[in-house]
């Protein structure tokens, strides 16, 4: 213990170590240490008197191998100092965080007052007990009508979007955040991790808080593309323990907005290789399906509280390859997915969501006679199965031309158009869940009356030629 | 006692030193709190722990102590309906210990050691006893008659006392034998050893699942085991809930392993409202959950399936039939894999240890069909079929998960990700799939179902083979290029398809058919082909066959009560080729 020395600016508990060893990437070795803690955080004064953050990884006898957030640049073996602070990881949260800035690790980087803390938390959480688990059942309005009739979000549901490089994810976030609604008219309080996202993403965010109003009512974390990468590891468990508390504590209901979970797996793999780990598929560390349930896991509800927590992680497929492990671990794990597609997107289709890889596992919880409306799961399994209908004929048609289809093949095939035209391009507007029903029924309106299995109950009530507008003669024409 | 020091701690992986005199799968409590470990390795007097709890907070120097035992389960009447995490502690318990999150260090009884059970005894004082011997019933969840067993490895003798009829608790005694062994309601053993048997039996009685494609196509018997792989979203929970809900069996044991928490929520809030399909009472009542999800600690999920296993042989040895659900077992394989590497072993395919193969091998063998101990009185026989979901990565199936599994396993029941797409449900590919179990129920589909069972089974897959084969020339040349003929073959398989192998799970009628019905489906749809096809061969074109009603009428079969759509069918296979050769040729 003759390295270690004890400096006055150190409580009585905390000691300080003079006794780096060695170091390598965003990893520090420190030696003789005495009681050290698995997880325990660090405080790390540098040679210019300036402080950065560590957390202990592994602990064998004396020696700790500390991950510095900030970055190891700076640091030397001689003079950096190290002050274990005997607590693992916590934020300060409060009520008072909606409408802040902070950064990766939940300090505020907006200039405003300093944050009084309600309570401090430990950012790893706890898993919630499956038996306390409340079931989601409240449908989600967003507005878009390839989420709400197809891929129906409800509360307390995870529900990530791929997207690609160069695809309108966050588009798509800023206009969910800003269009979602529950049947009961409450707005949701939106917590925002942003992990290595640029500069041009981060003020797009901002700007569209500000522009709608919303920044009051949203929590923003920001680490930046340029910001140190293990920082990313923190983000996403500080916004999630803010939301925990805002939705459990504070009975509000919050909408997580996780952008872009692809760094913090990159971040996740690049500690895991400093520390000489045994790499799994494409270098990516072996426990990262753990790590990542441990942060997708954090949303839910709890019964006998108000609030919930939905999460609405956004990813980008490296190379739109949706087996990659990162959109595949997290496909795992998630309740669904919505996906983007390039296709779409160059066709000028807005939203480009490309429905029939999209899927939300809780659709049917939130969906149906009191929720939204009675012929919702009858409609949607119709268009998808339409579109996928026209969507093999399409390729059929590339070979043998459009003449050599049936009638009704090539019915298919205009639905197939329309379906991409009309439900998903609807652009910026908003549309209530009847809308986007009745848009259906008009599309489904196009094919024989005698292809509509699965809404055949509905067809009566529904249906376009039944709607009173159509006459009698047109009615017959369409079920002949 | 042996009594040793932190030294290392590495995630959920920690080694202790002066652990001298500790055996492999000891149990340890580590550290402070008491956190629940279990030896992995030894090395001199150092040992290697995993932890089945969060290890934040730990330090080096703490305590580790041993309690000289394996992982154990406890086995006694009050298994029924509960709710475990992955290593048998009870989450309501847990729940009211710690409040709505799981915190560490909770200790908590499997059993509840207060209710008293109604024990009537079935030996009296001088009976022989031996290990499996029933001791006397409880009845147990309502449906259940839970049987009292001497355990197993005790010295054959005979009863010295035998309690009198009455009210125990789960550790008072109901018998001793002569050599003084006592029996409780409630025995232990360990979780990863394999209760023993007399011998295995030939699994020759369907596991009826309810599903028409399984059923039909691809049975397993009771007492075989099969793998569930499909990337995600392709339906293997909905799949393996659907099993749960109405597979013929007596008891169900459904392991969330790595799973999802509101998945679980949705069993823990649909089963006990679900009605079972075999008596008025909640499906509930004769189901045991172990639900370890995915941010739940890794090493407690390597347990979990050993526990469920545990559990499903406990039952199989009172003689019934137990259908045991593990969802998913590559969660299982991937905490496997994220010890091994923890403990820098040398790392196999993928990363996964090279004692994959092996651990899944021992596994899946703890399934069949068995003569339990004791049953040289009672003729008990009893069962353990096994479900294993498989998430290979990227839907790949080559992955050594799903291939290891293939090799121990009876059945490969293959989620196809573009039947999902289009949102044909189950999605379950009937080209990719296969079943060992064939040749040996067949046997009991043509005593109970119908004589030219597998003769219609036969026709239907090779209808939908023929399909694939067609479609192969229509993506090239267009449908109007097939003869008459050959189109009929496609409206067939389509027929199949939509009328047969699409269910739906959400339906009333149509979440559960009888192996009867789904053969009268496929006749019915063979009697309209046969008739179509004659009629083909007179002159008559498809489109006018295609004109009469028929599609629609069988179309709706598969939603009709069973009794009315059998009897409408067997009118049906009458009335179709009437109907078909009334057609005029122009």
């Amino acid at each position: 213990m003759s390295d270690a020395t004890i400096k006055s600016f150190g409580s009585l508990l905390s000691t300080d170590y003079r006794t780096l060893s060695y170091i390598t990437g965003p990893l520090i070795f420190v030696q003789n240490v005495k009681g050290v803690a698995y997880n325990e955080i660090v405080d790390i004064l540098m040679p210019d008197d300036s402080r950065r953050s560590g957390q202990v990884l592994e602990v064998s006898g004396s020696t700790a191998v500390i991950q510095v957030f900030e970055g190891t640049s700076g640091i030397d073996v001689a003079k950096t100092e190290v002050r274990f602070l005997e607590e693992v990881a916590k934020i300060d949260v409060s009520s008072e965080l909606l409408g802040r800035v902070l950064n990766g690790t939940g300090k505020p980087i907006d200039g405003g007052a300093p944050i009084i803390p309600e309570v401090r938390l430990d950012i790893t959480g706890a898993p919630i007990n499956p038996y306390t688990r409340e079931q989601p059942a409240d449908f989600i309005e967003t507005g878009i009508s390839a989420i709400d009739g197809l891929n129906t979000l409800v509360r307390g549901q995870k529900l990530p979007i791929f997207s690609g490089s160069g695809l309108p994810a966050n588009e798509l976030a800023a206009q969910i955040i800003r269009q979602a609604r529950v049947k009961s008219g409450e707005e949701f309080a939106v917590v925002f991790g942003a992990m290595g996202i640029t500069h041009r993403e981060s003020s797009y965010f901002m700007q569209q808080f500000e522009e709608t109003g919303a920044l009051e009512r949203v929590v923003f974390f920001l680490n930046l593309a340029d910001d140190p990468t293990v920082e990313r590891l923190l983000t996403p468990k500080c916004a999630l323990t803010v939301a925990e508390y805002l939705a459990f504590e504070k009975d509000m209901q919050v909408l997580v907005v996780l952008s872009d979970m692809t760094n913090y797996c990159e971040a996740l793999r690049e500690v895991s290789t400093a520390r000489e780990e045994v790499p799994g598929r494409r270098g990516f560390p072996g426990y990262m399906y753990t790590d990542l349930s441990t942060i997708y896991e954090r949303a839910g509800r709890i019964k006998g509280r108000k609030g919930s927590v939905t999460q609405l992680p956004i990813l980008s497929m490296p190379d739109d390859d949706i087996t990659h492990p990162i959109p595949d671990l997290t496909g795992y794990i998630t309740e669904g997915q919505i996906v983007l597609s390039r296709q779409l997107h160059r066709r000028g289709v807005y939203p480009p969501i490309d429905a029939l890889p999209c899927l939300s596992r809780l659709m049917n919880l939130g969906i149906g006679e009191g929720k939204t409306r009675d012929d919702h799961r009858a409609v949607a399994n119709q268009l998808y199965a339409a579109y996928a209908q026209g969507r093999d004929l399409r390729k059929l048609v590339a070979i043998v031309g459009e003449e050599a289809l049936s009638e009704t093949d090539r019915a298919y095939l205009h639905f197939a158009d329309d379906f991409e035209l009309r439900i998903v391009g609807q652009g910026q507007e908003g549309r209530s869940i009847e809308e986007t029903l009745d848009i259906g029924w008009d599309l489904m309106a196009g094919l024989p009356m005698g292809e509509l299995k699965r809404v055949r109950d509905f067809i009566e009530k529904y249906h376009p030629s039944h709607r009173g507008q159509a006459g009698p003669g047109e009615d017959l024409a369409e079920s002949a | 006692m042996i009594a040793g020091t932190i030294a290392k701690i590495t995630g959920p992986v920690v080694v202790a030193e002066g652990m001298l005199g500790a055996r492999m799968y000891d149990i340890v409590r580590v550290g402070d709190e008491g956190l629940m470990g279990e030896v992995i390795r030894l090395e001199g007097d150092a040992a290697t722990i995993q932890v089945y709890e969060d290890t934040s907070g730990l330090e080096v120097g703490e305590s580790v102590e041993s309690t000289e035992g394996p992982l154990m389960v406890e086995l006694g009447p009050g298994l029924l309906t509960s709710i475990y995490d992955g290593v048998q502690r009870p989450l309501p318990i847990v729940a009211e210990q710690s409040g709505d999150y799981i915190e560490r260090g909770t200790v908590a009884s499997a059993l509840d050691r207060e209710k008293k059970w109604s024990f009537t005894p079935t030996v009296a004082v001088g009976d022989d006893a031996g290990p499996g011997t029933v001791v006397g019933t409880i009845p147990e969840g309502g449906t259940i008659i839970h049987k009292v067993m001497v355990p197993p490895r005790v010295k054959p003798s005979t009863f010295k006392t035998v309690a009198a009829a009455g009210d125990y608790t789960v550790d008072d005694v109901v018998a001793t034998l002569e050599d003084g062994t006592e029996v409780k309601l409630a025995q232990r053993w360990p979780v990863r050893e394999g209760r023993p048997y007399i011998n295995k039996l030939d699994p020759t009685t369907p596991f009826t699942t309810g599903m028409r494609i399984l059923d039909t196509f691809f049975p397993i018997a009771l007492g075989g085991n099969a793998i569930i792989p499909g990337g995600f979203g392709t339906g293997k929970t909905v799949t393996q809930q659907s099993l749960a809900k109405w597979a013929d069996v007596d008891i169900i044991v459904y392991i969330g392993c790595g799973e999802r928490g509101n998945e679980m929520t949705e069993v823990l809030t649909e089963f006990p409202h679900l009605d079972d399909p075999r008596n008025d009472a909640p499906l509930m009542d004769r189901t045991i959950l172990v639900a370890n999800t995915s941010n739940m600690p890794v090493a407690a999920r390597e347990a979990s399936i050993y526990v469920g296993a545990t559990l499903a042989e406990f039952y199989r040895d009172m003689g019934y039939n137990v259908a045991m659900m593990a969802d998913s077992t590559s969660r299982w394989g991937e905490a496997l894999r994220e010890v091994s590497g923890r403990l820098e072993e040398m790392p196999g395919e993928e990363g996964y240890p090279a004692y994959l193969a092996t651990r899944l091998a021992a596994f899946y063998e703890r399934s069949g069909r068995v003569r339990p101990l004791g049953a040289e009185g009672d003729e008990r026989v009893g069962s353990v079929t096994m479900v294993g979901a498989v998430s290979p990565a990227g839907g790949d199936m080559s992955e050594p998960m799903t291939q290891n599994s293939l090799r121990v396993t009876g059945a490969f029941w293959a989620l196809d990700t573009s039947l999902a797409h289009r949102r044909h449900f189950p999605a379950i590919s009937w080209t990719k799939s296969y079943t060992l179990f064939l040749g040996q129920v067949r046997g009991w589909y043509e005593a109970n179902v119908a004589d030219d069972w597998a003769e219609y089974r036969d026709r239907a897959m090779s209808t939908l083979q023929k399909e694939t084969e067609l479609q192969e020339i229509v993506q090239l040349v267009g449908p109007d290029a097939l003869p008459e003929s050959e189109k009929v073959i496609l409206e067939v398989a389509r027929m199949l398809r939509e009328d047969f192998l699409q269910q739906f799970a959400f339906d009333d009628v149509d979440a559960y058919c009888p192996p009867k019905k789904a053969y009268w489906l496929i006749r019915t749809i063979m009697a309209f082909s046969d008739a179509a096809t004659a009629a083909l061969n007179d002159g008559v074109s498809l489109s006018q066959i295609m004109e009469l009603p028929l599609r629609d009428q069988i179309a709706v079969l598969k939603t009709t009560p069973h009794e009315e759509a059998v009897a409408r069918m067997q009118e049906l296979v009458e009335t179709i080729p009437v109907d078909i050769s009334g057609i005029e040729v122009y």
